[in-house]
């Protein structure tokens, strides 16, 4: 087997991974550095990402506030040292992407814009018309290209970590277009390998969001943290499940029911505000949970309109006006017509909530390192708590930047701290690997199919592990989690070429999902209280007393897995009531 | 619930696996498919439910990662954006993008492309180089428009599929790339210009353009590559006759 040997390998090339590895190269010229992926890396998922970028850059603004509509906004559950340390690096981290080329949005005198954005106090995103993810990756991804010491293993599919002496050294991964499989020594892994919400059927995820880099975490004993948490974003498009970026309703849209009334207000958001002079913090500006949440019940009274994909609200953009449409929300426009046949410049777009993103992860501190020694993570694949149980959107671009740098620096740290490895431990665990997949393609006893395995836990998560929860539901879920790993031990490959073998990459990303799915169902069943993302219709209240705590899910080979509870951090702020009332009273 | 309406879609997918197929075959496949799908549902389908062993490269569903560039009946498309009522009564043929070589079906080896991307030096090379400290460099919204357009290239390489120059001289940098170069030149917080002139106004770059402007009639994201292509001609030209014509150069 060929072997690399690097400083420091990183796992995913989206905005996270680009972000570290642009840390690591100035920050230390002499490191070598690998970033594999198992995609090039323009086509990571951050490029779908629409709405923009939170940090606090006007004078009406203040770091304090950004700090407390992060905290509200996640019930609670955030650990206030890493908020506090995110929305002062925030800034930094924005202005050092607009230096490197991001061509956001600009006022009339050449300073940047922000727009308003859900449970934002003030107007603090930063935003690149409503392609944001993408110009962020790109800028990324092209800054990159001026570093010789970062050399891109792109295709590459990571396998397994290689873990001696209680620390991180290394993975494997397999070359996808030739089926090698190279083992990367490195003194520090950096895992950014994004979030998993192809778990569920109906997702603004796209294909490549497997869990892949959870699992990897996962599988090694570092725990999955606070994964019950699923954020739904309120607009997505009925039948792709494609994203309409928040900042449709941040630039002025508002959500119908059937019979045209702004709904929200009746949710604990109100009163109803002046149509096209949305103001923050309040009605179609509330926080995405309570945002979707409130379509479930408008399902429940019967206040919807019936499509042929199911339940939905309407999303009215038409009093904005052709121009300004243009001008801040062209992709969104483009998509509603390509996809739904709704020009949203005439009509109103029938819209549901759709899973969008994975609050939960691999358990990291403020330094983007997890339990593991050797190994950090960053972005939606980890779980540093920032986001608590409801991720404010445009937080998690500015994530990905922060903890992304954040564990460049660390990696370096411990890269320097490190004696020489036991080389001869490594390769042991890097043919282990390989035997694990050549069992996998000499497997002819399998009955199962990829394909009806990956349905049922699909179906699964969709019926048990939506907006709304209950004690039954999600027994059932994880009753059938473990029959499906089980039964992912009887699965068989029906290609079996070295050359780019799909089949084989979708039966390990499934691998990776049943692992998330596990630590999920197992989490979501042990919270018996409802807070944000995770509402629970027989624990219908918050309960700080029992329940302030991060899940720890641990990974338990084929038996399910084993929670355990960590405190939240509280420096400053005391759980509250979240209030979206505006400032009528 | 209203249903949707459904039909028999039949595909005829271009096949090569390099370990075992001597040369690329087509194999036909017919599966069913709501009328609203994409050519990219209609393969997922095939993969799903007739064969699993297809091969193709597709990630976001909304024309954005750039990953599933195809060739569908003989034009250059993002089959995630080839809509299936599009093709109503037609078998529809799917190769991988031309003027690539397979990798493996519709997976086509994309090295050339990414090195051509890296030549031309596509990131910020600061005009005035300041620390963050000072704030940003400002832009106003008139600079922004200059290079805005060049700056939404999603790399899926439709371009290059389309390019008949590309196809005849494999070394031309090609529309993709150049205009990711022009980019960074149009950006008023640039200085960089020279350096990618020395890549990008060489024989192996714009002269090689014949300006057919097939890169922007297949461009799903209305970059215009074409137009970015004369544009630095144009520029490239009056370097020249600053050089040669004026007295003591143009610097």
């Amino acid at each position: 087997m060929e072997i690399v040997e690097a400083d420091v390998a990183i796992v995913g090339a989206g905005g996270a991974g680009l972000r570290a590895a642009i840390a690591l190269a100035q920050t230390d010229p002499t490191l070598k550095i690998a970033l594999i992926s198992k995609v090039y890396p323009m086509r990571s998922h951050t490029c779908a990402a629409e709405g923009g970028a939170a940090g606090v850059i006007k004078k009406d603004d203040s770091l304090a506030l950004h700090f407390d509509d992060t905290v509200g906004g996640g019930d609670w559950l955030s650990d206030q040292d890493c908020v506090e340390y995110f929305v002062n690096e925030a800034p930094k981290e924005l202005l050092q992407l607009e230096h490197w080329g991001c061509p956001w949005n600009r006022e009339e005198d050449g300073s940047v814009a922000v727009r308003p954005f859900g449970g934002m106090k003030k107007q603090r995103t930063w935003f690149a018309a409503d392609k944001s993810g993408f110009h962020i990756l790109h800028t990324l991804f092209q800054t990159t290209l001026q570093f010789p010491t970062i050399t891109r293993y792109d295709e590459y599919f990571a396998l397994d970590l290689l873990v001696d002496e209680g620390r991180c050294q290394g993975l494997t991964a397999m070359e996808m277009k030739s089926g090698m499989i190279k083992q990367f020594n490195a003194k520090s892994v950096i895992i950014c390998g994004g979030g998993a919400g192809r778990m569920f059927p109906f997702t603004t995820n796209g294909a490549i969001k497997t869990g892949d880099g959870m699992a990897l975490a996962y599988r090694a004993g570092v725990p999955l943290k606070d994964m019950e948490f699923v954020q739904y974003h309120p607009t997505g498009l009925p039948n792709t499940g494609s994203l309409l970026t928040e900042a449709c309703r941040g630039e002025g849209g508002v959500m119908l029911n059937k019979n045209g009334r702004r709904y929200l207000q009746d949710y604990g958001m109100g009163p109803e505000t002046p149509l096209g002079k949305p103001q923050l913090k309040t009605m179609e500006l509330g926080p995405r949970d309570r945002v979707s949440q409130a379509y479930w019940h408008e399902v429940q009274k019967g206040n919807t309109v019936t499509t042929p994909w199911g339940e939905c609200v309407l999303l009215d953009m038409r009093h904005l006006g052709e121009k300004y449409i243009d001008e801040r929300l062209p992709l969104v426009r483009e998509l509603a017509i390509a996809y739904l046949g709704v020009d949203i410049v005439k009509d109103p777009v029938p819209i549901r909530p759709v899973v969008h993103y994975m609050m939960g992860g691999i358990s990291t501190n403020t330094k983007a390192a997890t339990e593991l020694p050797g190994l950090f993570a960053a972005g939606e694949c980890a779980c540093v708590s920032l986001n608590g149980a409801n991720r404010l959107g445009s937080n998690s671009l500015t994530e990905l930047l922060v903890f992304g740098k954040a564990a460049a620096l660390s990696a370096i740290a411990h890269a320097k701290s490190v004696g020489p490895a036991n080389k001869a431990a490594l390769k042991a665990q890097a043919d282990a690997s390989q035997a694990r997949i050549r069992e996998l393609f000499l497997r002819t006893d399998g009955k199962e199919s990829m394909s009806g395995l990956r349905k049922e836990m699909m179906d699964t998560m969709e019926k048990n592990c939506g907006l709304y929860r209950t004690e039954a539901g999600l027994q059932e879920a994880v009753n059938k989690i473990v029959e499906l790993r089980q039964r992912y031990n009887k699965v068989v490959l029906h290609d079996k070429s070295n050359v780019f073998n799909t089949d084989l990459f979708q039966v390990l990303e499934l691998g990776s999902m049943l692992d998330c799915a596990s630590a999920l169902t197992v989490g979501a069943l042990a919270r018996k209280e409802s807070r944000g993302a995770h509402q629970r219709l027989d624990y219908v209240e918050r309960d700080d007393k029992n329940y302030l705590r991060h899940s720890m899910a641990y990974y338990q080979g084929q038996d399910t897995a084993r929670i355990d509870y960590l405190d939240v951090v509280i420096t400053k702020s005391p759980p509250g009531v979240r209030d979206y009332s505006g400032d009528h009273k | 619930m209203t249903q949707l309406k459904q039909r028999l879609v039949q595909l005829e997918v271009l096949r090569y696996d390099p370990e075992k197929d001597t040369e690329p075959h087509f194999q036909k496949y017919e599966v069913m498919c709501p009328e609203e799908w994409v050519v990219l549902d209609a393969l997922n389908a095939v993969k799903e439910t007739i064969d699993p062993t297809l091969a193709y490269r597709w990630s976001c569903h909304m024309a954005v990662c750039g990953s599933c560039g195809m060739m569908v009946n003989g034009e250059p498309k993002l089959s995630c954006h080839a809509f299936l009522r599009d093709y109503v009564g037609m078998v529809i043929r799917v190769e991988p993008l031309a003027n690539f070589p397979i990798e493996r079906d519709l997976v086509t080896v994309a090295d050339d492309f990414i090195d051509k991307l890296k030549r031309v030096k596509p990131y910020l090379i600061p005009k005035d180089p300041k620390p963050i400290e000072q704030g940003e460099y400002k832009q106003t919204p008139a600079q922004l428009m200059k290079y805005r357009q060049f700056s939404m290239c999603i790399n899926c390489m439709l371009c290059y599929a389309a390019c008949p120059e590309y196809a005849l001289q494999p070394k031309f940098i090609g529309p993709a790339a150049i205009t990711l170069a022009h980019r960074y030149n149009q950006d008023s917080r640039d200085g960089g210009r020279d350096e990618r002139q020395e890549v990008i106004a060489t024989n192996e770059g714009v002269w090689e353009c014949s300006f057919v402007g097939a890169c922007s009639e297949v461009c799903p994201k209305a970059v215009d590559p074409a137009g970015a292509l004369q544009q630095v001609k144009v520029a490239s030209t009056i370097d020249w006759f600053k050089e040669h014509l004026l007295p003591g150069g143009s610097k």
